[in-house]
C-alpha cells in the first residue's frame, strides 16, 4: 500500500484536518446561504466554490453582487481579500521544488489558509513525510467539504425564513478568523483602524467602503510598525 | 438583504467569478510556479501582506455590526453589535469558530424571538 496514493502520508493529512472541519462546514453552509441571498442559483454558487475556492472572498463579493455593486468594485474587493495567498505560496513553495510543474500547479489551486498552515507546520517537524501526499489529503479534503457544504447551503438557505437572520453568520465567520489574526500591536492597530473606517465610509458610492478600510488598515499597521521600532 | 431578491444577472456573476478565479488562482501559483529560485520574499512584499488578513477581515465585520446612528445610544443599542460583542469574546476566547457562530447566532435569536415577545 505504501506505494499508493492512499498511504499513511495522505491520510496523516485528512486526519490532522479534521478537526478544523468543525470551523469550516458552517463556514461552507454560510458561502451557500449568502449565494442564494444575492440571487445566485446553484450552478452559480458551485461555480463560484470550484473556481475561486476561498471564502472569505466569496462572501465578500457575494455581498457585493447582491448589492449591485460595480463590477470592478466586486472583483477589486475579492482580490485585495486573496492576496494573502501571495504570502503563502511564496512560505510554501521551498517545499515543493522539487516537484514537476504539473504536481505544482495542481497543489497550488488548492492552497487555502488552513492546508497552508497545517501543512508547513508538519512538515518542519516531521522531515520524512511526503510532503505533497501530506499536503493533498489536508488539501483535499478541505475541497471536498466546502463543495459539499456550499451545496447544502444552497439548499437548505433557500427554505430558511429571513427572521432567522442566518446571513449574520457571514460576520460571525469572519469574527473568528478575525480575532487571532491580531495576535500583536500592528496587527491589532490595523484590523481597530480597518474596521473604523469601514463602518464611516459604509455609505460611500459604489460601495467602496470595505476597499478604502482594507487599504486604511493596511497603511495604518506598517506605520505602527515603524513606531514600535 | 431582506425582501426580494434583487437577481444578479448571471452573465455577470460568471465574469465576476472567473475574473476572481483567475487572479486568485496567479496568486497561490505565484512563488510555487518560481520553485526555489527565490528563498525569500522581498521584504517589501512581506511587509504589507503581513497587515492583509487583520485590516481585510475588520473592514468586512465591522460594517455588519456597527450602523452609525442618529445618537450614540441608538448606535450602541443595536442587536447584532451586542450579538457580535458577545460573540467577539467567544472567539478571544476559544480560538473556535463553531462556537462563536453558536453563540452569535444564540444572541440574535435571544433578541429577535425571546426579548420582545
Amino acid at each position: 500500500m505504501s506505494d499508493s496514493l492512499l498511504d499513511g502520508d495522505l491520510w496523516a493529512g485528512v486526519r490532522d484536518v479534521s478537526p478544523l472541519m468543525l470551523g469550516i462546514v458552517p463556514f461552507a453552509l454560510v458561502a451557500g446561504i449568502a449565494a442564494v441571498d444575492a440571487g445566485l442559483g446553484l450552478a452559480e454558487a458551485v461555480g463560484m466554490s470550484v473556481i475561486v475556492f476561498a471564502g472569505a472572498s466569496q462572501l465578500a463579493a457575494l455581498d457585493l453582487l447582491g448589492a449591485d455593486a460595480p463590477l470592478a468594485v466586486v472583483v477589486g474587493t475579492a482580490v485585495v481579500i486573496n492576496v494573502r495567498m501571495v504570502m503563502y505560496s511564496a512560505s510554501i513553495a521551498p517545499y515543493f521544488a522539487e516537484y514537476g510543474r504539473r504536481l505544482r500547479a495542481g497543489l497550488a489551486y488548492v492552497l487555502t489558509d488552513q492546508a497552508y498552515a497545517l501543512s508547513v507546520a508538519e512538515f518542519d517537524e516531521n522531515p520524512d513525510r511526503s510532503r505533497w501526499r501530506y499536503y493533498l489529503g489536508a488539501a483535499a479534503s478541505l475541497w471536498v467539504v466546502w463543495q459539499v457544504g456550499t451545496v447544502v447551503g444552497v439548499v437548505v438557505g433557500a427554505g430558511v425564513p429571513d427572521a432567522w437572520g442566518l446571513t449574520f453568520a457571514v460576520p460571525l465567520v469572519f469574527l473568528a478568523l478575525l480575532v487571532p489574526a491580531m495576535k500583536d500591536r500592528p496587527t491589532t492597530a490595523a484590523g481597530v483602524a480597518a474596521g473604523a473606517v469601514a463602518v464611516v465610509a459604509a455609505g460611500l458610492p459604489l460601495n467602496l467602503g470595505l476597499l478604502v478600510g482594507a487599504v486604511s488598515g493596511i497603511v495604518v499597521g506598517l506605520l505602527a510598525e515603524v513606531v514600535g521600532e | 438583504m431582506t425582501g426580494a431578491l434583487p437577481a444578479a444577472p448571471s452573465v455577470r456573476v460568471w465574469i465576476a467569478i472567473l475574473l476572481i478565479g483567475v487572479a486568485t488562482y496567479g496568486f497561490r501559483l505565484s512563488f510555487i510556479h518560481l520553485f526555489g529560485r527565490i528563498d525569500e520574499v522581498p521584504a517589501a512584499i512581506k511587509r504589507p501582506l503581513r497587515y492583509v488578513p487583520p485590516a481585510v477581515l475588520a473592514a468586512l465585520v465591522l460594517p455588519d455590526l456597527v450602523t452609525l446612528g442618529p445618537s450614540v445610544a441608538a448606535t450602541l443599542l443595536d442587536e447584532r453589535l451586542i450579538a457580535g460583542a458577545v460573540a467577539g469574546v467567544v472567539a478571544w476566547r476559544t480560538e473556535n469558530v463553531f462556537a462563536t457562530i453558536a453563540v452569535g447566532m444564540g444572541v440574535l435569536w435571544l433578541f429577535r424571538f425571546v426579548a420582545f415577545a
